[in-house]
């Protein structure tokens, strides 16, 4: 097991009050693993990626709860510590490629820093290793651009340079916040299928974090949903698509407008939205916005409860599928959100 | 794609708006050279349609929408804007004449003044017009409850205290509040998470039917775009592409730009093929645009043709216009697109 987070809660002290950005966390990572973060903004998963990174700092910031990694507990590292496993063991790319480079640095400089600090590789050796992280990342005249700077290349290129800047020292843990949501569509699957190539030859574990479905739906082994701080279902990704229990979930699917359907095809909402972190409901976070609301949801949170299929895991009193969720359905009619997939067999109306 | 040609504009009095040759250019700094954000583009807009206008970034299409506006006017080309030439007016005119045509934009909080209350910036193009002047409050208050927004709190309220989807609701009753023709959408959705995205779209759709409206929505995400649209135009660095109806256009894609397109999206359903693709490049610059057929240093169908003469838009079916040499066949199949190179050239 390369990653174990266990019950990991991260708060901010704020003036209006305390924000509980990540709220009772447990997941855990094999090696060559590529698991899914989905939620909407003010889920909670960026900071959960940097948490478990331990790139957050401040005197108003909490963690809590246990980070292991490769073995070890890292959650009270502080920063100076982390810095050796920054790059070298786990490193991310971030989702703006204009504004995490440095504008004044050239390419070629800011791929060898992180292999003369962690590899001690010479200045020579450095830069045909960065040549050739280039071509990995397919760059075309990688010679070239290692003497340029990052406003000389576009946006896909810049990309692939971050790409190969966390790939350099060989990581065996690389986090991609939103990696392509800054790309257009056609240089995205280029770059989704760059980092899933990466993944495969080097046999690293890769922590996808992002608000679109679609994204990881294709690129991933496991999808982790949160919802308002908390982890609210996960599953591997085709039994999470085929077999979804949480309503959270079913209702974020529905709301995307499918290609598939005709235009004009009414969109199924979410009503509402996402929980204020500093006052949270009580009971279940998306009680107040669930179609299937229950008194014992708006009292009681529920827990992490694993389904009937290996490794999947939601947080519902009514699941899609169970009786009450049906009941419920039949009650509401037409006015009912699109069920999922693989509900029982429904078609979605 | 790199396609020129009016054989997808009609005749007739139901057309609100006609662009016609729109060309649009951008001095880049003393060099000499000019961007050529959009070279010579030609569409109409039928009373009470949604005209979807798609594209990758760089591909002119907010750049066409702000021109229509005239902001700023076009280097070249024609708007007309229900039977009235806007290139020409003047800009007293040009100011009335927005009236009846509005814009909402992509970022719903940085386009509402964060100092005013919200119920004073819907209503402040009533003021400035000195329209409605007895029940101004009653107008805005009741365009505030059709976009979901309780009038009492955004008379207390400024736009910092409102979500990005509110923002957006409000946006939109400020530009119905002129009792418009035609909204452009510049990406009204793209800032917003896909549950408030499908609350805003839906309420666009309810809006445009009651208050008789006219669309044209530019947006860089295809699905939505398809849900929206009556008809979609598909722009390719600064030049039309492929015309035709929303679900024929995605039913069977034409121009293999439109199918790349298609292609590429991805679609929530891990049992999804996943379309082989290999390196497929990026927008050259639209500074040296590739001559002949934009698109040729891209495409897989790309012949000697292609790069020396540029396709015009041609019908190939009901309501369906393409600019290509080698058009698809029409069956919706995603092909694998091999690299010929095409790289963004830096900028100078």
């Amino acid at each position: 097991m390369l990653l174990e987070v266990t019950d990991l809660r991260t708060s901010f002290r704020t003036p209006r009050g305390t924000v509980k950005a990540v709220d009772g966390v447990s997941f855990t990572l094999d090696r060559g693993r590529a698991l899914g973060i989905v939620g909407e903004s003010g889920s909670g998963k960026t900071v959960l990626s940097r948490s478990v990174m331990g790139l957050l700092v401040g005197s108003n910031l909490e963690r809590t709860g246990s980070i292991r990694f490769e073995g070890e507990e890292t959650i009270d590292r502080t920063a100076r510590q982390m810095r050796d496993l920054w790059g070298a063991e786990m490193s991310m790319i971030f989702q703006d490629p204009m504004t995490s480079l440095n504008p004044l640095m050239k390419i070629g400089k800011q791929i060898t820093e992180p292999l003369h600090a962690h590899l001690g590789l010479s200045k020579s050796d450095a830069l045909a290793t960065a040549e050739q992280l280039l071509r990995d990342v397919r760059i075309p005249e990688a010679g070239r651009r290692l003497k340029q700077y990052p406003h000389e290349l576009s946006g896909g290129m810049r990309q692939r340079v971050m790409i190969a800047i966390a790939l350099a020292c060989g990581p065996a843990l690389v986090f991609a916040d939103e990696p392509t949501t800054a790309l257009d569509v056609t240089v995205q699957s280029q770059i989704l299928e760059l980092i899933g190539v990466q993944r495969r030859e080097r046999n690293m574990s890769v922590i996808l974090v992002t608000h679109d479905l679609g994204v990881v739906a294709g690129h991933t082994d496991e999808i982790a949903v949160m919802y308002g701080g908390r982890l609210v279902e996960k599953a591997p990704t085709r039994q999470l698509f085929a077999n979804m229990k949480m309503p959270y979930t079913e209702a974020l699917l529905a709301s995307i407008p499918k290609l598939e359907d005709r235009s004009h095809t009414r969109l199924t909402t979410i009503p509402g939205r996402p929980p204020d972190l500093v006052n949270p409901p009580a009971g279940c976070p998306f009680s107040p916005r669930c179609a299937y609301v229950r008194d014992r949801c708006r009292a009681e949170a529920p827990p992490l409860t694993p389904a009937e299929d290996a490794g999947h895991v939601f947080a519902c009193w009514y699941p899609v599928g169970s009786p009450e969720y049906h009941e419920r359905r039949a009650e509401l009619g037409d006015a009912a959100p699109a069920a999922a997939p693989g509900a029982d067999g429904e078609v979605a109306s | 794609m790199a396609g020129t040609g009016k054989a997808h504009l009609t005749d007739g009095d139901d057309v609100v708006l006609r662009v016609e040759d729109l060309v649009v250019e951008f001095p880049v700094g003393r060099t000499g050279l000019v961007v050529n954000a959009v070279s010579g583009i030609s569409l109409d807009v039928r009373r009470g349609e949604t005209l979807g206008l798609v594209g990758e970034s760089g591909c002119g299409k907010s750049t066409t929408g702000r021109a229509i506006m005239q902001l700023p006017r076009p280097t070249n080309g024609s708007v007309r804007f229900e039977g009235q030439e806007l290139t020409t007016m003047a800009g007293s005119d040009m100011r009335e004449a927005r009236t009846k045509m509005q814009m909402i934009f992509q970022d719903p909080i940085s386009s509402l003044n964060p100092r005013r209350k919200v119920r004073d910036i819907v209503m402040e193009p009533l003021r400035i017009w000195q329209r409605s002047n007895t029940d101004r409050g009653e107008v805005v208050d009741q365009l505030l409850e059709e976009v979901g927004i309780d009038p009492q709190r955004a008379a207390e309220s400024q736009p910092h205290q409102f979500s990005g989807g509110q923002c957006q609701r409000i946006s939109i009753a400020r530009s119905l509040v002129l009792d418009p023709t035609l909204i452009i959408c510049d990406e009204p959705v793209s800032a917003l998470d896909v549950s408030v995205q499908a609350q805003v779209l839906n309420l666009l759709e309810d809006l445009k039917a009651k208050h008789g409206l006219t669309l044209i929505f530019i947006a860089h995400d295809l699905a939505v775009v398809k849900n929206i649209s009556d008809r979609v135009a598909v722009m390719y660095l600064g030049k039309l592409c492929e015309v035709a109806p929303s679900d024929e256009l995605y039913r069977a894609p034409r121009h293999p730009y439109t199918n790349v397109l298609l292609s590429s999206i991805p679609v929530p359903d891990p049992q999804a093929p996943v379309a082989p693709m290999e390196v497929v490049g990026e927008p050259p610059s639209p500074v040296l645009p590739p001559p002949g057929c934009r698109f040729h240093p891209r495409c897989p169908n790309a012949e000697d043709d292609c790069r020396t003469t540029e396709p015009e838009l041609r019908e190939m079916g009901p309501q369906h216009f393409v600019a290509c040499h080698h058009p698809m066949a029409g069956g919706a199949v995603p092909v694998a697109v091999g690299s010929t190179g095409g790289f963004a050239e830096p900028v100078a």
